[in-house]
């Protein structure tokens, strides 16, 4: 049956990320962009919130069923509050999610219960390379068989918390395609580069990492000897960005729309003007269609069916979505937009980012 | 809870009808689209015994008290999706009555609705239209001047008509009716506005003109002209307290119910053309050796799969906004925002798939040799007609910014 509802549970749980997303995440945010972070004491908040643990199994440390769409739900409600904010509450989730999907017994069992299990404790993947073909399916850094051993070589960006994480998960081509390795941040080779100053996401620790002929147990591959499908976690990262595209680009619109129904200007407010009325309402129709996407993309990946394709169109339509509704969120507040006592210009800045954010979220 | 299962008796009735689709309307595309006022009568009949065969009836879902969730909108939203994607202008001959049945259902008394629909479940296949639009008053309904003066037992009706889709299949070919939209006070604007059914073969209603048009050829377009028009007092839909009132909006919001159900349907229509189209865009690429990677950054497709990439974007997305729109229906739920966004969506979303798609296939989508040509043709009405992008727009922001139309204009 079809059904475009949450349940009572989702709905209870997107209540609870509201009230935190709006009091705490929103009210740092601009500080945090400024300064270059949140405080730890909120992402504890944040983490505590459950949305990682939820999703995973009992058994393996966590409260709940594993559910992508209860996850693009969650995503989309923390990243309304601030997208830099929610990327550093869910990092966990970068390497848990992904050990959930494709790891062996062994690794669910070492890896996921201390990360669930009581206080936040920073991980991360490493998947995006400095290139501007970057292609998330043909990577540069390379993970080659030395007896039973893997060592891997390469260079990453946009890695969220490596100066921190106590492991990274690493994409890296082995035997032609790409593949992960559950890499500790001690590990010899292994070196975290000065912080990243980037276009957006600037509350949000990111850094260059390289590896030079890292050692790596057989047991750090993911999945072990028979590895993993990539394509599977390559439309987990595009549903997750893209639900979290749907709360970022919710916020901005939300913002011009309560901006223009009081900025007065020959003699009205100009939310009473049909261009600037057309632009909202063009936005408003994008964003629910593109959750739309999202949410089946994400029941897709639940029901275990082949989600390539609705992940595609959700990530695609997501990128050139945010796009469209960031920018004309600035362009609503005219000049007042381009100022960054204004949160608009902070979520353009942001949204740009989602064509190339692969890795940096997971459901 | 999220579901995008679909419901098998939707999968049924969509195998059922692609098979028709397939049949009855792609091999008389060409012909009905080069004969414009030729009647398709083959597949009408065939349509008509269909829905006879099983109890379907009219176009507008007609519940009967069942167990289990509702699906009644969402089962037509399919139905038009599937028989527009064979074609779209055929779709507008099906007969049961289209919009004026829509307008009995969601307006008539109990006795209204089985005296005038009744007619659509008999041996012979009839068909219903709606009359709106005069030459004066498009988006802006509410400046319409057919008028209807009460004269004992009976309205008198006086105006002209133009645009009326499916008019003289109604009015002429088969013994259908139209539900005319005319003031019974003129200085009052919208609060005087009422729908009278006028039935076919009344003195006084007449088919002046049939439209020539861009696409959609197949359906007709009539001019409606009523000159002294005598219709029982009983043929104004809804209870005679209606008739009294002069200074109601209740004629007039009865108008915004029904095409609030039934917007969602037409974006259904085109999103059927929009799928036929996509669907032909990649069958031809395919057969040159080109297939769509999905997996790729966008840096490394080429532009051909970019181009068809971003046209499934937008199918797919109009279509589950039609879905939500009317699964909301079926839910009882206030649904004029996302019925209004999805016209929005999918007059957009047609139009611009099809126009994309006649200029990346060249040479061979500009030929009358495929059908990628006409439903460029097609599409365009969708645009328009069940209000305009641009009224839809109007109504979305009304909505998100809680401004009434005398705020927004």
């Amino acid at each position: 049956m079809y059904s475009f509802e949450p349940s009572e549970e989702q709905r209870m749980l997107i209540d609870a990320i509201h009230k935190f997303a709006a009091k705490d995440l929103r009210e740092a945010a601009h500080e945090a962009d400024e300064s270059g972070a949140f405080s730890e004491a909120l992402i504890g908040k944040g983490w505590e919130l459950g949305v990682v643990q939820a999703s995973i199994p009992e058994n393996l440390g966590g409260f709940g069923e594993h559910s992508a769409v209860t996850g693009v739900l969650a995503g989309e409600e923390l990243a309304w509050g601030d997208l830099a904010g929610a990327m550093h509450i869910l990092a966990p989730g970068l390497l848990a999610f992904p050990v959930l999907a494709a790891g062996t017994d062994e690794q669910k069992q070492k890896i996921l219960p201390p990360l669930l299990e009581g206080a936040y404790r920073a991980a991360t993947a490493a998947w995006v390379e400095p290139f501007f073909d970057f292609d998330p399916s043909e990577l540069r850094t390379t993970a080659r068989k030395k007896g039973d051993a893997y060592i891997l070589d390469g260079h990453k960006c946009f890695v969220p918390l490596a100066d921190r994480a106590e492991h990274l998960l690493v994409f890296a081509a082995f035997d032609g395609r790409t593949q992960a390795f559950i890499v500790p941040r001690t590990t010899a080779g292994v070196t975290v580069l000065e912080r990243e100053g980037n276009l957006g996401l600037r509350a949000l620790p990111t850094f260059e990492v390289k590896f030079e002929g890292c050692p790596l147990p057989a047991a750090a591959r993911l999945g072990g000897e028979a590895g993993f499908d990539p394509l599977l976690l390559l439309n987990v990262t595009r549903v997750a960005l893209a639900g979290m595209a749907v709360g970022m680009s919710r916020a901005a619109f939300e913002y011009a729309l309560a901006y223009a129904k009081d900025r007065v200007q020959f003699g009205v407010p100009i939310a009473q003007k049909q261009a600037v009325a057309f632009m909202l309402a063009e936005m408003a129709t994008e964003i629910d269609a593109t959750r739309m996407l999202v949410w089946e993309a994400a029941w897709t990946l639940d029901k275990g069916l082949e989600a390539t394709h609705a992940a595609a169109l959700a990530k695609t339509g997501a990128d050139d979505m945010t796009m469209m509704v960031t920018d004309r969120a600035v362009q609503i507040l005219g000049g007042h937009g381009y100022i960054r006592e204004h949160p608009v210009e902070l979520w353009m800045r942001n949204g740009r980012g989602f064509p190339m954010f692969t890795g940096l979220a997971m459901v | 809870m999220i579901d995008f299962e679909m419901p098998s008796p939707i999968a049924k009735q969509r195998v059922m009808l692609q098979t028709v689709a397939e049949n009855m309307m792609r091999p008389v595309s060409r012909h009905m689209d080069e004969h414009e006022h030729e009647i398709p009568w083959d597949y009408i009949n065939f349509m008509h015994g269909a829905m006879r065969a099983t109890s379907a009836g009219s176009l507008a879902p007609q519940e009967k008290k069942r167990e289990g969730p509702r699906l009644g909108y969402q089962i037509l939203a399919n139905m038009i999706e599937t028989l527009s994607w064979g074609d779209a202008g055929l779709y507008l001959c099906t007969p049961g009555g289209g919009l004026g049945a829509a307008a009995v259902e969601a307006t008539g008394t109990p006795e209204q609705k089985e005296r005038f629909l009744k007619r659509f479940q008999e041996e012979l296949p009839v068909l219903g239209c709606m009359a709106m639009t005069e030459p004066q008053a498009g988006s802006d309904t509410s400046s319409i001047r057919t008028t209807a003066v009460r004269d004992g037992d009976f309205w008198v009706l006086n105006g002209e008509k133009i645009f009326v889709t499916a008019g003289q299949k109604s009015l002429v070919e088969t013994k259908g009716f139209v539900v005319v939209w005319a003031t019974i006070d003129p200085s009052s604007g919208r609060a005087g506005m009422r729908p009278f059914v006028v039935e076919a073969g009344t003195p006084g209603v007449t088919v002046t003109k049939l439209e020539h048009k861009l696409g959609i050829r197949a359906s007709d377009t009539a001019s409606v002209v009523l000159q002294d028009c005598r219709i029982p007092f009983g043929n104004i839909l809804g209870s005679a307290e209606v008739a009294k009132e002069k200074s109601t909006e209740t004629g007039f919001k009865g108008a915004m119910a029904t095409f609030d159900a039934t917007r969602p349907l037409v974006s259904a229509s085109a999103m059927g053309i929009a799928r036929a189209t996509v669907e032909l865009v990649k069958e031809l690429l395919a057969q040159q050796g080109i297939t769509i990677r999905y997996h790729l950054p966008r840096q490394k497709l080429t532009h051909i799969e970019r181009e068809v990439i971003d046209m499934e974007v937008m199918l797919r997305s109009a279509w589950l906004l039609v879905l939500k729109a009317v699964w909301m229906a079926d839910q009882r739920l206030p649904n004029s925002s996302e019925a209004s966004m999805s016209k929005v969506k999918a007059g957009d979303a047609v139009t611009k798939i099809t126009q994309r798609a006649v200029e990346l296939l060249g040479p061979v989508a500009y030929s009358r040799k495929l059908l990628l040509e006409k439903w460029f043709r097609d599409a365009k009405i969708n645009d328009i007609f069940e209000g305009t992008g641009q009224i839809n727009r109007l109504v979305v922001a009304r909505r998100i910014l809680g401004y009434s139309s005398r705020e927004l204009r």
